[in-house]
């Protein structure tokens, strides 16, 4: 369902840098309906960057990307809403709208797409019990932890029934009880239809999924396993 | 549909008062800049009024000599009316003339005396002519130098009155035209002014705007809460300035009164109440939205 042939990402040099900044080269993979791939590799590899061409946050400056068939390299400004309403995206720096407060920032996922109150009303409680931030209703991002924010983004992110789970270090600040149960519900919602995409470096998790591992150094793509491990 | 645009309103309305200060800003550059135009507006008539009691200043009059009979100057004045320049004209027989100056001296012994050493009446029978136009009155001057009853005409003291007429006439166009320029140039200055204050406002929003089109949100269900927001900040700011004006101007009025008999500001206000709410309205949500709407697209191209 998503399909990347030859992408590169190319940032133009700025008055610092000499030379242009290469995030991603020549990159090509699929992940197919239901699949559970997860993106590894040091910091700065291109984890971020490939997820954000997904999102069509970014455009390639070499390649096209597929999404359901379509090119979304040629994606026009109006069609993006559209899109990015399938996908889940769980950003590393959380990404929550400050004005809001926890309850409304996830809501606001259900209310884009144009939900009704009775199902904002119905889903978003379960989804705060299932996260465990129901104590958390009320408050604003700005009085969370960094893990109740992680937390809260991963909510927003599924609680639409996305196609497609686009998950930034998910798990970074969360302590092991909820590292835990974030990947569970991240596998169980897999289980159930969903595709995800994990990009992550801690080399627990990978080792115990055992599901492919698609592997980056330095922007190029350089091992895709089906039962990956986080090699070192 | 409807619940969507529902939430735009609940959105617009929430972000009000979760950025007070924000708002408070938008609110008072809005204030100011209806301020602006509702004083402009009601400038523009005490200029009116101004330039009306100056044009009634400006007037002919005409005198006839002593052996002139009343019956003749009727005549003339009866053509004068005739000319369809000519507004109003009013007969002042030689009696008349000097009944209305002794009353008017009666208490300076000086003038009383003198008129006692002249003996007599003094005075010449007058018309005192008043045009529509200060342009006109050269029409009637001329008309005055070409009709038959010529001869019975002592003086005309337009040719004395007439450069302080032009002067007159040059200072009401002049006003005219700067007074527009200037207003012109006021207004646009302060949207302006009310517009780059909303763009800053708004430029705080900056981040919230990328995240909410990155969730999957459309470019109106973005725009929609800040426009609301604009149109609610203009009417309050509206309500505010409509209510201090009304204090003002009832206040000010008997002072202005004062200055400029016959000029009732207060009056002014009250008669066009509903046009003034009309402009002030306007001017107030229309900027709010507006300013809004050109502030968020630059943030919308993510």
């Amino acid at each position: 369902m998503i399909k990347f042939e030859k992408v590169s990402k190319v940032y133009s040099a700025n008055l610092k840098s000499e030379r242009p900044t290469s995030a991603l080269e020549d990159i090509s993979f699929e992940v197919k309906e239901k699949e559970f791939v997860s993106i590894v590799g040091r910091s700065g590899a291109g984890k971020t960057t490939l997820l954000r061409l997904i999102l069509a946050e970014e455009k390639p400056s070499q390649g096209k990307i597929f999404f359901d068939e379509e090119d979304i390299t040629k994606i026009k400004a109006g069609e993006l809403p559209e899109l990015r309403r399938k996908i889940g995206a769980v950003f590393q720096d959380y990404k929550l709208l400050p004005a809001k407060t926890t309850y409304e920032n996830i809501a606001y996922a259900l209310e884009v797409i144009g939900a009704s109150e009775k199902e904002i009303v119905r889903d978003v409680p379960k989804v705060l019990e299932i996260v465990g931030l129901a104590e958390r209703v009320n408050n604003f991002p700005a009085e969370l932890s960094g893990g109740e924010k992680q937390r809260a983004a991963i909510a927003r992110a599924l609680i639409h029934r996305p196609e497609v789970i686009l998950a930034d270090e998910p798990t970074g600040n969360l302590d092991p009880y909820h590292t835990l149960d974030i990947i569970r519900l991240l596998l169980k919602i897999n289980e159930l239809g969903t595709t995800v995409i994990l990009a992550t470096h801690n080399k627990e998790i990978i080792n115990s999924l055992g599901k492919r591992v698609i592997t980056l150094e330095k922007g190029k793509l350089i091992r895709d396993e089906e039962n990956g491990r986080f090699i070192l | 549909m409807f619940t969507t645009l529902g939430r735009i309103f609940k959105f617009g309305w929430q972000n009000i008062f979760r950025d007070g200060g924000l708002t408070a800003a938008t609110i008072f550059i809005l204030f100011l800049t209806i301020s602006l135009t509702t004083s402009l507006f009601l400038l523009k008539d005490i200029g009116q009024f101004l330039i009306t009691s100056l044009q009634e200043k400006a007037d002919i009059s005409v005198y006839f000599k002593t052996e002139a009979n009343e019956d003749d100057i009727l005549n003339v004045r009866k053509e004068l009316s005739n000319i369809p320049e000519v507004k109003e004209i009013k007969y002042v027989s030689k009696e008349e003339a000097l009944s209305s100056f002794i009353e008017q001296h009666k208490d300076s012994q000086i003038l009383m005396e003198s008129l006692e050493e002249v003996g007599g009446n003094p005075f010449l029978a007058s018309l005192n002519i008043k045009a529509f136009q200060v342009e006109q009155y050269q029409l009637v001057a001329n008309f005055l130098e070409n009709t038959i009853y010529k001869d019975l005409i002592e003086k005309v003291d337009y040719y004395q009155r007439k450069p302080v007429i032009e002067r007159i006439f040059s200072l009401i166009s002049a006003i005219n035209r700067s007074g527009i320029l200037f207003s012109l140039i006021l207004v646009i200055l302060a949207i302006l002014v009310t517009f780059n204050t909303i763009r800053l406002a708004i430029y705080n929003s900056g981040e919230e705007i990328k995240i909410q089109r990155l969730v999957g949100a459309s470019n109106w269900f973005i725009r929609g809460p800040f426009l609301v927001q604009g149109a609610i900040s203009g009417f309050f700011a509206t309500l505010i300035c409509l209510l201090i004006f009304t204090l003002i101007s009832w206040q000010l009025s008997p002072r202005i009164d004062f200055f400029f008999p016959g000029l009732n500001l207060f009056q002014f206000f009250i008669g066009n109440f509903w046009i003034i709410i009309l402009i002030q309205l306007a001017t107030g949500v229309g900027l709010g939205i507006i300013s809004s709407a050109i502030a968020v697209r630059k943030y919308l191209k993510v």
